[in-house]
């Protein structure tokens, strides 16, 4: 089964890659753009039926550093 | 005193480490594979040296903090072993857990790659007694992630606790409260951004960071 897991930065924390591109959309004309926040997404293969706290525990213990970043999981 | 370097695919700064430690004490460090499971008997330090480790992929030190030899390195810190991360080593100790916070993109996006001021902070540790607290010393930074995060809560406690190693002196990266380096609450893990390793001798343009190995090496012992 695949997965997709969206990786985000926490509130509060500063982003920033997010500000260079609020900067580069606002200085190509674009008017309007508010708060730009970069994440990752990770396309994950697993095996058919591996449990919710497994596909958790990945995610706590590499994919999403939780002292910054929120993650989410969803199914393809 | 014997000391061990941990060299991980992608490490750049191992062999910086290992003269700096044969300089201050005499004896070549072991180099230790990153798929090792043991550390060397009878050493009074562990260096988790400076580099791109796994090409920085995912998060800068994430995947080392994740390598067999990590768990050697967790237990050993959690038994007082002095355990030193410089640079890339400093993001593995966060990605370990050993410190808190994490170390995120320069605030300014650019690579930094420079001598810097660092003022020596006022800790409990080993590793700030050969200085004195105020001191300020000039070391180079090499990085692309140095902008030190932690929240409110953690700042205060470790600011609060002495855990503040060396700040920077000027602007450098966006750190919070210009934090460059900090210990843990034992004070026998120390993370930091500069490369105290690249000033030991007069050579290298200064040796500001000699007393930081010299410091160590005459609390823990010969």
């Amino acid at each position: 089964m695949k997965l997709r897991i969206v990786v985000t930065l926490k509130n509060g924390v500063l982003d920033p890659q997010g500000k260079a591109i609020e900067h580069a959309l606002a200085s190509l004309g674009f008017a309007g753009v508010g708060e730009a926040r970069v994440g990752k997404l990770i396309e994950l293969e697993v095996a058919d039926g591996t449990d919710d706290e497994t596909i958790d525990a990945m995610c706590r213990k590499l994919l999403a550093n939780t002292v910054i970043e929120n993650y989410r999981v969803e199914r393809a | 005193m014997k000391t061990a370097v941990i060299v991980f695919p992608g490490s750049n700064c191992d062999r910086d480490i290992a003269v700096a430690l044969e300089s201050v004490t005499g004896t070549a460090p072991t180099m230790v594979w990153h798929r090792d499971t043991d550390l060397p008997d009878d050493i009074g330090l562990v260096a988790v040296p400076g580099g791109f480790s796994y090409g920085d992929y995912l998060r800068s030190g994430a995947i080392a903090a994740r390598s067999p030899v990590m768990r050697a390195v967790v237990d050993a810190a959690g038994k007082g072993l002095p355990v030193l991360g410089i640079c890339n080593g400093f993001q593995i100790l966060t990605e370990a857990g050993l410190l808190p916070g994490a170390l995120m993109r320069n605030r300014g996006l650019s690579f930094v790659c420079r001598d810097v001021a660092l003022r020596v902070g006022e800790t409990k540790s080993a590793f700030t007694s050969g200085y004195r607290p105020g001191n300020t010393i000039r070391v180079p930074v090499a990085h692309h992630d140095g902008n030190y995060v932690a929240d409110d809560a953690t700042l205060d406690r470790i600011e609060g606790e002495g855990q503040v190693a060396f700040r920077y002196a000027e602007p450098v990266n966006g750190s919070a409260r210009d934090i460059a380096g900090l210990v843990n609450a034992g004070g026998n893990v120390l993370g930091m951004m500069p490369h105290p390793e690249r000033r030991i001798e007069a050579a290298h343009g200064g040796r500001d960071g000699r007393a930081l190995f010299e410091g160590l090496l005459a609390r823990v012992g010969a």
